[in-house]
């Protein structure tokens, strides 16, 4: 590690040599953390190089603690070296939030894993950050209860990643994204103290700290406990798929079915070149010919679910919908939500990278926006593809690219940054629900004034006065820590010793 | 800055055309907390005078309480300092409101009846049944951080405020979240003002996420003859598959109290259904059957008529299995009598007595049966028996109503009840705060109920910090001296 001679990384005494200061906090690391979790070989910590986006940032050594205390530990070692700390769930973020573009050390929560406990009475779950999202749901749905935040990646993506990011999913529609479940958090500051908010009632007392740690991209603290709320189970649920011949006509029903008063559980859309590309691997029946298809799902008492699938299939032939199919059973459910959650996948078999944009817009202005983002793909030369969750407004523009091809990557990023000022024209934000990370920062001025600014980056340093925590995310460089850090390297004698 | 000194006072005076600025007793006295009046009063017409006069109170040195329709100035500690009076009710217009969006934009300063009189010519409105509902503003509900019934169906305010324009400590206008329902782009600070008591900055306009009314709203309602009875069936109720838009527990003292008081301010429709004539008057005394001696379990439901017929059907079955002595379903006639009353209950309790004091208490629902038991035994022991209302999100407002109003006669069993509660707080891991109290024991009941907090403070007060970096906006009336 490049670390003497870098202010940044420089310690108390600076006649130590670079090479002792790594191996000293390699031991340290161990003395905390025993021998079997740490990475910091260039072979190894290779692999956190990457997440969900298109982004990269190696960090130069990995720790997998436990529990809390091993945390603070760590992060009081790293502190006392000014080393910059990420945490990182499973990887599976799409804004770059858990990648370590200035090095330093990245703590994955991996083996961060148990579920503390449950209480089903109160509908109420303490995990770590580390238990998979959908874990929990398999926890407890013996009891009738299960997690409502869903996002794709929710067989592998860690419910710590989730709250960084304010993670949503199709079913936020009707039940709210990861702030709406979460309760109480303990924390890690940068300074290595551990410190609880929010309680598991809920309801916070003074200021909702709680809401403020949610969807701060880790840039505020390490969070190493979360109370959740459990959602109970519907009673009934009908998912319906309506298959359209114009985009437009798929637009305004999702709009016609909002003015009726329904609020459906999910309500997703894949254009006709998606929905063909998806089918040709996951053959979950969408027909081959159509412009768009809706997934629709209602959920709640049968008598209500019954009433509000009968109106929705009335909207959608009002709207010239060629066929209206429901589900008959939940074999033929999950073979629909099947063709929507491994879509990303489908189209991976057909482009050598996928780049998956996330903005968000008023409802009104789909189809608008649709339109306009096809215009951008024509421009830059790109086929984009549209899968998204219509009922929020929020936007899965997924443009297909060679990553390989350093031209056609600016060309994609400038695409994404054309697609993303034009959500933000028609009254709509930079992200839905993957975050702003290392992906849109510089895109936050569309947005947010210098006084914004000025106050976010105040909160921030209320919490994270050094900069130690995240560094180089959701702030523009120029906005936020200030300094651009010279990525460290680690020397080869140390990795090889 | 006091009366006395000239100079500051007439820059303030210079601050606004007249007579949106104020100094004369009269007009002070008005906006007084705990009878104590600010030395100046500023009404603004727009954000930039707001601003301009944060500005000046930074320059100066001078406490600022924003302030909206006054209806819930007396929750939270009685300030020290009280400068500025800054009244946002002329920034009261919709800035933005497109229907098929469900988002509104409004000003602080907007009557939250006045907003949701125009979501209703769409069949929308925002689920914020709250006190003082016919007057108070937007911004004052949002500042306050009071809940609705309806929380049980649409969560609370932290759940659909979507985004915020407010001026900060430094007088700058800044921004967080935006207008639409899904949004991860910087930090959620709009949720920091959510029960922030001016403390961080003054709210100037606010984004929602609207919802489409319940069609056909029904109440209903069952008696128990026990505490037990009632919250075992409110418990299935939460445990069976219907969603009802509100489910609260009265305990009797509550019921009688909604027997034999009417909110003294007119009830404004806020539902499509709603008879426009017969809901804005007064409202109408319970009917017969209405069993004010026993607990009342209430819940309100909405649907077509398939939904509606199952709801009534599953929750008299609920409520005879735990031996309900009375049930009632209520239609647009009979309804609004109990949910405008639940609606108002906080201010039914506070006009019933001058000595009233209010203490909400969060705990878990599985332990508020315990809690409402020792409550109410121990507050019958002390002659301050509780009217009680217990909502299934675990929120439990305690109302506190001496029969010997001789000051020195229930200042001792009050602070005894005070201690009881915080002793609950210990036990149940839940938390206390004081709504209302009479001026006179507020600060020792505040300092009472704190004292049950355990949590650490530093890091809201960092926040605080951050925020209002001079320590203007309300100064020490979240973290009193006592916290």
């Amino acid at each position: 590690m490049r670390w003497h001679g870098d202010t940044l990384y420089s310690e108390g005494s600076p006649a130590e040599p670079p090479m002792l200061m790594t191996q000293i906090l390699i031991r340290q690391l161990e003395n905390i953390l025993g021998p079997d979790a740490i990475l910091h070989l260039p072979e190894d910590v290779l692999l956190y190089e990457y997440d969900g986006s298109v982004e990269k940032g190696r960090p130069d050594v990995v720790v997998f603690p436990q529990t809390t205390h091993e945390v603070s530990q760590i992060v009081k070692l790293a502190a006392q070296r000014n080393i910059p700390i990420i945490g990182r769930g499973a990887g599976t973020g799409l804004s770059g939030g858990a990648l370590a573009p200035s090095g330093g050390l990245l703590i994955a929560f991996t083996r961060m894993n148990r579920i503390l406990d449950l209480d089903f009475e109160n509908q109420r779950a303490v995990v770590q950050p580390g238990v998979v999202n959908l874990d929990l749901t398999r926890a407890v749905e013996h009891a009738g209860l299960y997690f409502a935040p869903d996002p794709s990646s929710q067989k592998s993506c860690t419910i710590g990643g989730n709250v960084a990011e304010n993670a949503g999913g199709p079913h936020t529609l009707a039940y709210g994204v990861t702030t709406n479940h979460v309760t109480a958090l303990e924390l890690v500051l940068p300074d290595g103290e551990i410190v609880r908010v929010g309680n598991k009632h809920g309801e916070a007392f003074l200021y909702d700290l709680t809401g403020l740690l949610i969807g701060s991209e880790g840039t505020l603290a390490l969070i190493t406990e979360i109370t959740v709320k459990l959602s109970r189970k519907p009673e009934a649920i009908k998912t319906l798929l309506a298959i359209f011949d114009t985009i437009d006509d798929a637009s305004e029903t999702v709009a016609d079915i909002t003015a009726r008063g329904i609020t459906p559980a999910a309500c997703e859309m894949l254009d006709g070149w998606t929905l063909r590309t998806v089918e040709d691997y996951i053959h979950a029946g969408f027909p081959l010919d159509s412009a768009a298809v809706l997934l629709i799902e209602v959920e709640g008492i049968t008598e209500a679910v019954t009433a509000q699938a009968a109106t929705i299939d009335e909207i959608c032939h009002i709207h010239h919908a060629r066929e209206v199919r429901v589900a008959r059973d939940d074999k033929e459910r999950d073979l629909l939500w099947k063709g929507r959650k491994n879509s990303f996948g489908a189209l991976g078999r057909v482009a050598s990278g996928i780049y998956v944009l996330d903005g968000v817009i008023p409802r009104s202005k789909l189809p608008q926006t649709l339109r306009r983002i096809q215009e951008i793909g024509q421009q830059f030369g790109f086929r984009i593809s549209n899968i998204f969750h219509a009922g929020d407004g929020n936007l899965h523009p997924i443009v297909l690219y060679d990553p390989r091809d350093a031209e056609q990557y600016k060309r994609a990023l400038q695409a994404s940054a054309e697609i993303i000022r034009y959500c933000v024209e028609v009254g709509g934000s930079l992200s839905g629900e993957h975050g702003i990370g290392m992906e849109k920062n510089e895109l936050m001025p569309l947005l947010f004034s210098d006084a914004d600014f000025a106050l976010m980056r105040r909160v921030h340093d209320a919490l994270n006065p050094n900069c130690l925590l995240n560094p180089g995310k959701v702030f523009p460089l120029n906005k936020g820590c200030g300094e651009t850090r010279v990525r460290p390297q680690i020397p080869q004698a140390v990795a090889h010793s | 800055m006091t009366a006395s000194s000239t100079p500051s006072l007439n820059a303030f005076e210079s601050l606004l055309d007249s007579p949106r600025v104020a100094v004369d007793p009269a007009v002070r006295e008005s906006y007084a907390i705990d009878g104590f009046a600010p030395a100046g009063v500023a009404k603004p017409a727009s954000v930039e005078e707001a601003a301009e006069i944060v500005r000046f109170a930074v320059k100066e040195k001078l406490a600022v309480v924003p302030v909206g329709a006054r209806t819930k100035l007396s929750i939270g500690a009685t300030p020290i300092r009280y400068d500025i009076a800054l009244d946002m009710t002329a920034i009261n217009q919709m800035s933005h409101y497109d229907p098929a969006d469900l988002t509104v934009s409004v000003g602080a300063g907007m009557p939250l009846a006045e907003l949701n009189a125009t979501l209703r010519e769409h069949n929308q409105f925002l689920p914020l049944l709250v006190p003082y509902y016919s007057r108070t503003t937007i911004g004052g509900t949002i500042a306050s951080g009071i809940d609705s019934p309806l929380r049980q169906a649409y969560g609370t305010s932290r759940d659909f405020l979507l985004g915020a324009e407010f001026i900060d400590g430094t007088g700058a206008l800044v921004k967080s979240g935006g207008r639409v329902v899904k949004n991860v782009t910087g930090y959620d600070l709009h949720k920091l003002l959510i029960g922030s008591f001016g403390s961080l900055g003054v709210i100037t306009a606010l984004n929602f996420r609207t919802f489409p009314a319940p069609a056909n709203p029904r109440g209903f309602l069952a008696s128990f003859s026990t505490p037990e009875a009632a919250l075992s069936a409110r418990r299935k109720i939460a445990e069976s598959p219907l969603s009802p838009l509100t489910l609260d527990v009265l305990n009797p003292l509550a019921a009688r109290i909604f027997a034999e008081r009417a909110p003294s301010s007119p009830e404004p429709p806020v539902f499509a259904g709603e008879n426009h004539h017969h809901v804005e008057s007064p409202l109408a005394a319970p009917g017969e059957w209405f069993h004010p001696s026993d607990w009342q379990l209430c819940a309100a439901f909405a649907g077509v008529p398939e939904v509606l017929h199952r709801y009534s059907r599953d929750l008299t079955r609920i409520a005879e299995q735990f031996g309900a002595t009375s049930i009632s379903i209520l239609d647009d006639a009979t309804r609004p009598s109990i949910w405008g009353r639940l609606r108002e209950a906080l201010v039914l309790v506070r006009e019933s007595s001058p000595f009233a004091v209010i203490v909400k208490l969060n705990v878990l629902p599985s332990l508020q049966a315990q809690a409402l038991s020792i409550l109410d035994a121990v507050g019958h022991a002390a002659k301050i028996p509780p009217a009680l209302i217990a909502r299934a999100s675990g929120t439990l407002y305690i109302a506190l109503l001496p029969l010997d109003t001789a000051a020195d006669a229930f200042a001792e069993p009050l602070a005894l009840l005070a201690q009881e509660i915080v002793s609950l707080c210990h036990r149940f891991e839940g938390r206390a705060s004081l709504l209302f109290a009479p001026p006179t024991i507020k600060h020792v009941l505040d300092s009472t109920l704190n004292s049950g907090h355990n949590f650490d403070l530093a890091l809201m007060r960092r926040v605080k910090s951050a925020f209002d970096p001079h320590n203007i906006f309300a100064p020490d009336r979240l973290f009193s001296p006592s916290t």
